[in-house]
């Protein structure tokens, strides 16, 4: 596997008469921590309630983990986009819902289920288009833009579905939510595709490279020529295009689209982001941290469940991970 | 001076002005740099040295005038067509991205691609070869073509943004202040690069506070006063006092 922040230096291999003095320099170096957080808090996670509840380990509940992480890693993925070009993206929740609500009408006009699907995808990327253009054209504050168009898609949602839930009864979806291949079901395999062309478009491409000097330093990165305006238009319609495949996973999840939005999807969005070490400030961005941190804060949830913990102890959890670990991230290099 | 520039011009402009806000940081400004030759420019801080540069290689869009590259009139709408005809700048605060590599930084939006089916990849391997290659021929010291340059020194970030410059062959090369960071021996190696350039006929613009460093490597300077053209000598019949003379008004 990848380092997490895979722009990062790559570092001499150490050579092996000296690795145990790297390894403490290694274990007690900050940095390191603060690259590696994600991947740490899953292993840790993972030791703690495996030692506390045997069950967390059995197949079964590994194989339930994955399937309720893939809606998160998809969303954590492209939100990964925005805040490596510097920006947040709020309204990533409420496009799902949005998507949820088009697939559903859509679908329930008989316009049969793989149109429905390439309306919603298609819908909530033009969110993220309009997101873009506000942000970038209009020259508004990203918060403010994307705390916008939160508001706007939740009413439009409300009115478009009459605020009623529209039942999805395709065979297709049902194949989608429950079919599997090999050890990992559909939705497992569609959000590990996302991570690795997410991860391939950002590390190997051109537009990855320009995507992160858009972020690091927007001038500098305009004086050069690249096209700071479209590079941050196009993360946040990738940001939209991963909401349109997370509504497409949800709505295959729970048999029906729904006018609600799950706020905690767009809070653990951010969290999952911030675990996987990319830097609020733009610039530095990895996609396998922030699929991990969305693997570790599922975990999380999972994990407490079956120890019975309340659910109302949950956000607290997550809170309290998130901020420790925007504290480490102080200490990248 | 009227009309089109001069036929030796090979990048120049006429009656650029451009303001920020309440500040006018060019006034009615008409600037030339011949081909082949080493234009410089000098003038106090804040004389609107660096704005002029911008706004000649498509950073800034100036309000009012005209520009000029090759005998074309409006050149570039962006730094990128800039870039595309041949312009390479080492600007003086915007230079290197710091959370990027060296290897990274010095092949900005100049990569080196790979056709894998229908996808263009990057090739890594050919950009750090290239990129050692390029730093040695200017006997720069980085610690590591893979470090991001936010742990380098002023110095260090400042040769490898002119070596990013030089490095691609450009027809003309824009340098505001590139020495400003550098110690006597990289600051020698920075002006013997120059004069190399102009060997090659490559036009460098050179701005710079070095009175002496101008008047040995340029062949003709631009003074520069609040935003306006003062004055413009031959490097060889003038003289430092001249200069400061000049820059200040005092003449
Ligand atoms: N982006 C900007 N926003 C506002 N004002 C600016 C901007 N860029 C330049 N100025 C103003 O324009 C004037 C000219 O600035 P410029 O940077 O061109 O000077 P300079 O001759 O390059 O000075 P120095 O020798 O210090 O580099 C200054 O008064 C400066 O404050
Ligand atoms: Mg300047």
């Amino acid at each position: 596997m990848n380092n997490p922040a895979d722009n990062a230096p790559v570092q001499k291999a150490g050579a092996t008469e000296e690795s145990r003095t790297s390894l403490t320099a290694l274990l007690t170096d900050l940095s390191f921590w603060a690259d590696w957080a994600s991947v740490v808090g899953l292993v840790g996670l993972v030791i703690v309630f495996g030692i506390a509840q045997p069950i967390f380990l059995s197949v079964a509940n590994l194989q339930a983990l994955l399937l309720a992480a893939a809606i998160l890693v998809v969303l954590a993925t492209g939100q990964t986009f925005v805040v490596a070009t510097s920006g947040i993206d709020l309204s990533l929740a409420a496009a799902v819902m949005l998507g949820a609500i088009v697939l559903g009408l859509v679908h329930a006009a008989g316009w049969g289920i793989f149109l429905a699907c390439v309306l919603a995808v298609a819908a909530t990327s033009a969110v993220g288009l309009l997101n873009g253009v506000l942000i970038t054209v209009g020259k508004i504050p990203d918060f403010v833009v994307t705390l916008g168009t939160l508001s706007a898609i939740t009413g439009l949602g409300l009115i478009l579905s009459g605020g009623e839930p529209t039942m999805v009864g395709s065979p297709f979806l049902l194949k989608l939510t429950s079919g599997s291949f090999g050890p990992f079901g559909y939705p497992v395999w569609v959000a590990a595709g996302v991570v690795l062309a997410a991860h391939v478009a950002l590390f190997h491409t051109r537009f990855g490279v320009h995507l992160l000097a858009t972020g690091g330093q927007a001038e500098s990165a305009h004086s050069l020529g690249i096209r700071t305006n479209r590079i941050k238009i196009a993360a946040y319609t990738i940001s939209g295009f991963c909401a349109g495949i997370a509504s497409l996973l949800l709505v295959a999840r729970i048999g029906s689209a729904e006018p609600l939005i799950n706020t905690s999807l767009l809070l653990n969005s951010v969290a999952a982001v911030v675990l996987g070490g990319v830097s609020l400030f733009g610039g530095r961005a990895s996609i396998l941290g922030p699929a991990i941190g969305a693997l570790m804060l599922t975990a999380l949830v999972n994990g407490l469940t079956l120890l019975s913990v309340s659910a109302f102890y949950q956000p607290l959890a997550v809170g309290a991970i998130v901020v420790l670990a925007a504290l480490i991230m102080r200490y990248q290099r | 001076m009227s009309g089109e520039p001069s036929s030796e011009a090979i990048l120049a402009c006429k009656g650029l002005s451009k303001h920020f806000g309440g500040v006018r940081a060019l006034s009615d400004v008409s600037f030339e740099a011949r081909r082949g030759e080493v234009t410089a420019v000098i003038g106090d801080n804040g004389a609107g040295k660096s704005t002029l540069i911008r706004c000649l290689v498509g950073v800034n869009v100036p309000d009012d005038g005209e520009i000029f590259f090759d005998g074309r009139r409006h050149p570039f709408a962006n730094p990128d067509e800039a870039r595309k005809a041949g312009i390479e700048t080492v600007h003086q605060n915007l230079s290197l991205i710091d959370e990027l590599t060296v290897v990274q930084n010095l092949f900005l939006n100049r990569e080196i691609v790979r056709r894998v089916g229908p996808l263009a990849l990057l090739d890594r391997p050919a950009m750090k070869r290239e990129a050692r290659a390029m730093l040695s021929r200017l006997s720069i010291n980085v610690p590591s073509v893979s470090a991001r340059v936010r742990r380098l020194s002023g110095g260090q970030r400042q040769a490898i943004s002119i070596c990013r410059a030089v490095g691609s062959g450009a027809k003309v090369v824009v340098m505001d202040e590139p020495t400003a960071a550098l110690g006597v021996q990289e600051t020698a190696n920075v002006e013997a690069l120059i004069r190399r350039l102009r060997e090659q006929a490559v036009s460098v613009v050179l701005v710079s506070h070095n009175f002496d460093q101008v008047r040995r490597l340029s062949d003709r300077i631009w003074v520069m006063r609040a935003g306006r053209v003062v004055a413009t000598v031959q490097s060889a019949e003038t003289t430092g006092n001249e200069l400061v003379a000049l820059v200040t008004g005092a003449a």
